[in-house]
């Protein structure tokens, strides 16, 4: 059943593009650039393979997985919120570091420079490619809500009304009383801990971490929130779309219509396409990127 | 606190500083409960500062800030925060809006204290926002649409969404920053009419304006600040226009032609006072069919605003060699849109400008530089001045073209840069001499002056002043007006906008009259008076 | 070069968001306001570097000593440290030179590979053996070429859509590199490997050609056209019409407008010229090095030269300076990697960027604070 394998293929490949763009979605919404979502992938894959292998559960991967996207969260939140540094001079520095931190401590824990041992995650030996193997997977169904809880917590809370409020007019906030500061910390933590599943899933679907191993994957992600107009539902279609181009890319291997790389490219040149306006202007959140003062 | 004290609001003796700038420096305010106050001065008078203070955006440096709570005591609430002053009902309408364009008008009105569903969720009950949104509306006489997108308002929607907004939250005390600014005569009327209602209930209000029309017509008591010190209490009903213009201004202030009520501001006032020595000597208003052929016309000149709006509508007239044409108007009925199209930086949407005959409406601002267009812009921070550069370099901007030694690397020639910049600052008294300083460095006047030296010191044929005065202090100001009449004289022509209307009429040949896009009307000075240009200002006469 | 003080502004974006504030800036308050950052910035890696030293159970003593030895301690390692400084001297350059404009350059890295690769395709098409004198500003041409259209296409998307150039050239470092690599595979690569066949034609001297000692380095002649490279962007920036003009763009957009220059043109000409500059960088692997293009040989130079162009003061000078800090850092992990793991040196990267980018309106505002008490 090629079709149906298909769909399993792309709804694997694409978790962890939902998991980080749901991030970017938070992140950008607030007004902070979501440059730092490779990073926070990068962090919460390494944290997860530590905390999985030390705590000997899948589990206590995840729970150290999000707690890595958090931490690096919030190294960029003070950076950019306390002290007003540039987000995106921080924002590309939070990736190296993430780069550089995840080496280091692989030597120091695991005394590997490429990745680390086996450990616990989800799924079978072979992490199967049909929907049963999928379907045991807790991390699977994380994903796909991830978004729609995103879009939730945005049009149905208190808290979703503030991130809007303060991403568009952040001066309008302050005059209500909100803290704008509160809410973007929030925000980067929030999003530091969404798109650190996304790294987690990589782990625990591979059993292992390996150097780099989330390879741009959150930049697809900002691609993707870029892509959706920052609106959720559109950027979970995104998502979806771009891990279909790869997924039926993969199908097609063997015949070698197109190579790979011209595949690899989709997201990025629909993201152009998109942010110069051909059909209908992708508008950011008016307060991205901008120090408040 | 006495047990009789019917105070709102009592502020005592406070100071505040920006940096270098004294915005507050011992201001007081009493506001009965109640009551209508007009807090009244001239722009920089430290009106905004104190009522944000109030409202708890800034934190004086010292002083004593007491508001009544709801058992009617006077408490002490200095440095308390925006969320602290909602919560004890006191709430101020920015001059500038403070809405979320991509939120609804009902979530802009819950943003900061919202409704939300029981249970552990704590979900948004729209539902309910929308009745309470429809409630207040109906109860204030406020009418909007709760489920309306704020980017969708018009201007006048937003103001009452703001209001709206503020009453929402319960506030007692309202405060609202020059709310008249961007509304139409049939929406002032309707603001009025809501903050009367709201005395009637009891609530107490504090309008910032510098229109003495408008204090004369609604307050009950005004507080006349100054310099960031508070001058002057007095009743409505016991004081007179011309009282509270010296007490605005510091001394006597001779009322050319005795001002009519309507037309008077603060700033007009002052002005009338310091451009006086600068004025032509009586008698040479001149008829505009004295001149020869003009040097700027404007034919069917339409152009659209940022929202796509048209901010000049079919505007057409001309400006001869040796002729001022004054503009005067409220500010936003289109004047910065005409002068940025006659410069360049607008496209026209449609219609035709001459200078010296030529067509020039389609050329970069570089060739209307050439073609002789001089251009002092209103806003010298954003566009007349580069801040972090020197004062020699801004003394070349816009013509560093000429500037160059031309050839394949095209270098400036820093020798003559220097040379021009010795040149322009000795010619226009600018201070600190020194041509390397960054423009940032100076006062607002010698800022001023480096733009007015650029543009006037060189050879021209048309300028455009658009608020060449504004911001700038007294000395300044006159050497800025003996400037432009001398280029008067020079056989230039001169396209004067301004926001004070006494300056328009001590500098102005013709002056013509700009409301809602349009030229309302065009007279000669000897025919204009403040009594005369106020009703077409406000658009209650649109003969044209 | 004298120095002025619009010279020294660290970041044009910043000085005119603080527009309006009045205060006398001198020009040694704007070296100090432009210096401090960078210094904190050092002291900060260096304590961060002490704790990842101690953590692996070495002594910062040593490990910093050894730093030293393998790097401008003998000729084979100062050879290496120029050889790096070479590549990130110009996408610092490049990325300097785009922020004089306001604009932010992230695309340097495919830049850089794409003017390698335009290089490498140009001494692949010529007969071989012709000397490198003759060959050079063919091959300079190339590389500009290579990385100015991209630098071109982002400047374009920006002066005509409005948009992001940060977005843009994120996006076309991806677009670039996974298209040079369908090339490279598909038309042009030495089975079992990722780079071309050799290039016979305008080899670059190297440094050991002339200095036996630096045998085995990779330094060689581009090191020249980087500091010439300098020269030309400083000269362009703060003594022609055109980069008096770029600077305004960058501090005041509307201001320049206001002077007759459109923003639109000159964020075009300024993101080609930096593309340009970056692409000139490919030369040093390509032709001073390798005499091959390889895939992947750009690989982080492009981030990294965002930390020389912060450290740096957009300047073109503290480029240069910045440029040979870096490259001492990353060769210098190099030579520490028996005592602590080579990795150290990227964390450490990191670290600097991050501070630098903390500092600099912490800084100013101390400063300004100050200066208004005083």
């Amino acid at each position: 059943m090629p079709a149906l394998l298909f769909l399993a293929q792309t709804l694997r490949i694409a978790i962890p593009y939902l998991f980080a763009a749901a991030g970017g979605v938070v992140t950008e919404r607030a007004g902070l650039i979501g440059l730092t979502l490779e990073g926070y992938m990068l962090g919460g894959a390494f944290a997860a393979a530590l905390g999985s292998y030390y705590g000997h559960s899948a589990w206590f991967g995840v729970f150290a997985g999000v707690l890595g996207g958090v931490l690096l969260g919030l190294v960029y939140g003070v950076s950019a919120i306390r002290f007003r540094a540039d987000q995106v001079v921080v924002g590309i520095a939070i990736n190296l570091l993430a780069i550089g931190l995840t080496r280091f401590f692989l030597r120091l824990a695991f005394g590997s420079s490429s990745n680390s041992p086996r450990v616990p995650g989800f799924g079978g030996e072979q992490s199967g490619t049909g929907f049963a193997a999928l379907a045991a997977n807790p991390m699977i169904w994380l994903g796909i809500i991830a978004i729609p809880v995103v879009g939730w917590i945005l049009y149905r809370t208190p808290f979703g009304l503030r991130v809007r409020a303060v991403g568009e007019h952040p001066a309008a906030a302050t005059s209500v009383g909100i803290s704008v500061s509160r809410v973007r910390y929030a925000a980067a933590v929030l999003s530091g801990a969404l798109a650190g599943l996304g790294g987690v899933y990589l782990v625990l679907d591979q059993h292992q971490f390996t150097d780099q191993m989330t390879a741009g994957r959150g930049f697809i992600a900002l691609a993707a929130t870029i892509f959706g107009r920052w609106d959720p539902s559109r950027v979970g279609l995104a998502c979806l779309l771009f891990a279909a181009a790869e997924a039926l890319q993969i199908q097609l291997q063997g015949a070698q219509l197109v190579p790979s790389q011209f595949v690899e490219m989709i997201p990025y040149l629909l993201t152009i396409v998109a942010l110069a306006g051909v059909v209908g202007r992708a508008v950011a959140p008016a307060s991205l990127g901008k120090v408040t003062e | 606190m006495t047990p009789t004290d019917t105070a709102a609001i009592r502020l005592t003796d406070i100071h505040k500083s920006f940096g270098p700038v004294l915005a507050n420096r011992g201001a007081s305010l009493e506001v009965a409960r109640g009551e209508i106050h007009a807090l009244v001065g001239e722009n920089g008078a430290g009106k905004s500062t104190l009522m944000r203070m109030l409202s708890g955006m800034y934190t004086p440096d010292r002083g004593r800030m007491e508001v009544v709570d709801g058992s009617g005591v006077l408490r002490d609430v200095a440095g308390w925060s925006t969320a602290d002053a909602i919560k004890a009902g006191v709430g101020m309408v920015h001059q500038h809006f403070m809405l979320v364009p991509t939120l609804t008008v009902e979530e802009n009105l819950m943003l900061g204290a919202e409704l939300t569903k029981d249970g552990p969720l704590r979900l948004l009950d729209r539902a309910r926002a929308v009745e309470q949104v429809d409630a207040l509306s109906r109860r204030t006489g406020l009418r909007v649409n709760a489920s309306q997108l704020v980017s969708q308002l018009s201007v006048g929607e937003a103001q009452r969404v703001e209001i709206l907004k503020v009453l929402y939250r319960g506030a007692r005390i309202l405060i609202l920053d020059e709310p008249t600014a961007v509304l139409s005569p049939p929406e002032v009327a309707e603001l009025w009419q809501v903050l009367r209602q709201m005395r009637e209930r009891g609530e107490t209000i504090v309008l910032i304006t510098h229109k003495l029309d408008e204090v004369m017509s609604i307050s009950d008591t005004v507080t006349v600040m100054r310099h960031g010190r508070t001058i002057s209490r007095l009743r409505t009903a016991e004081t007179t226009p011309q009282e509270i213009a010296r007490e605005m201004v510091g001394r006597d202030v001779v009322l050319a032609g005795g001002l009519r009520r309507d037309a008077v501001t603060g700033e007009e006032v002052w002005a009338v006072a310091s451009s006086r020595d600068a004025a032509p000597a009586g008698g040479t208003s001149l008829g505009q069919t004295n001149f020869p052929l003009p040097a700027l016309e404007l034919r069917g000149v339409s152009v659209a605003s940022a929202r796509h709006a048209e901010a000049v509508r079919d505007v057409g007239f001309s400006v001869s060699p040796g002729e001022i044409l004054g503009i005067a108007g409220v500010e936003g009925n289109g004047q910065t849109e005409l002068i940025e199209a006659i410069a360049g930086l607008r496209q026209l949407r449609s219609g035709t400008i001459l200078l010296d005959h030529h067509d020039i409406t389609n050329a970069p601002v570089r060739a209307r530089g050439d073609a002789g267009l001089s251009h002092i812009p209103e806003d010298r921070h954003t566009r007349g001045l580069i801040l972090d550069y020197t004062i020699a370099d801004n003394l070349i901007l816009g013509q560093q073209h000429r500037f160059a030694r031309g050839g394949f690397f095209n270098s400036l020639d820093g020798e003559r840069i220097a040379e021009n910049a010795r040149r322009q600052i000795t010619a226009f008294d600018i201070r600190p001499d020194d041509p390397i300083l960054p423009a940032r460095a100076l006062s607002g006047g010698n800022q001023q002056k480096i733009v007015v030296a650029r543009e006037m010191g060189r050879d021209f044929r048309v300028l455009l002043a658009a608020q060449p005065t504004r911001g700038v202090d007294v000395g300044a100001i006159e050497f800025i007006h003996a400037q432009l009449l001398a280029a008067r004289a020079a056989g230039k022509a001169i396209l004067l906008v301004s926001a004070d209307l006494s300056e328009i009429l001590a500098l102005s040949d013709r002056i013509a009259v700009m409301y809602g896009g349009r030229f309302v009307v065009v007279m000669p000075r000897s025919q204009a008076s403040e009594e005369v240009l106020g009703p077409y200002m406000t658009g209650a006469e649109s003969a044209a | 070069m004298t120095m002025t003080s619009s010279e020294l502004s660290q970041n044009p974006k910043d000085t005119a968001r603080a527009g309006r504030t009045i205060s006398r800036a001198t020009p040694s308050a704007h070296l100090r306001e432009a210096l401090l950052p960078s210094l904190i910035a050092l002291l900060v890696a260096a304590i961060v570097g002490d704790i990842l030293i101690v953590v692996f159970g070495q002594s910062p003593a040593a490990v910093y000593r050894l730093l030293i030895e393998g790097t401008w301690g003998n000729s084979y390692g100062f050879g290496q440290v120029l050889y790096k400084a070479t590549t990130l001297t110009f996408t610092g350059l490049a990325i300097a030179f785009a922020l004089r404009a306001g604009l932010f350059n992230i695309g340097a890295e495919s830049q850089l590979a794409a003017g390698g690769f335009m290089a490498a395709i140009v001494g692949l098409l010529l007969p071989a053996g012709l000397p490198w004198i003759v060959m050079l500003p063919i091959y300079l041409a190339a590389a500009a070429f290579g990385g100015g259209i991209v630098g071109w296409i982002a400047g374009e998307l920006k002066a005509r859509f409005g948009a992001h150039e940060v977005i843009t050239t994120i996006m076309l470092n991806f677009i670039v590199l996974a298209l040079l690599s369908y090339l490279t595979s598909a038309h042009l690569k030495v089975p079992e490997t990722l780079h071309t066949v050799e290039i016979h034609s305008g080899a670059l001297p190297r440094l050991s050609d002339f200095i036996p000692a630096f045998h085995g380095s990779a330094a060689n002649l581009v090191m020249l056209i980087a500091a010439l490279a300098c020269v030309a962007a400083w000269w362009y920036l703060f003594r022609t019409r055109r980069g008096f003009e770029l600077r305004a763009v960058g501090l005041q957009p509307e201001a320049a407008e206001y002077g007759g220059v459109r923003p639109g043109a000159v964020w075009t000409r300024a993101m080609t010229i930096s593309g340009a500059i970056a692409g000139l960088g490919g030369l040093n692997f390509v032709l001073g090095y390798k005499h091959y293009y390889e895939e992947g040989f750009a690989g982080g130079a492009g981030f990294l030269g965002i930390a020389v162009a912060l450290v740096g003061g957009t300047h073109p000078l503290g480029v240069a300076l910045a440029a040979l800090l870096f490259a001492t850092i990353s060769q210098g992990g190099l030579a520490v990697n028996a005592l602590v793991p080579k990795q150290f040196v990227e964390v450490l990267q990191a670290v600097v960027i991050i501070a630098v980018a903390v500092s600099v309106p912490e800084v100013r505002r101390i400063l300004r604070a100050q200066r208004r008490t005083e």
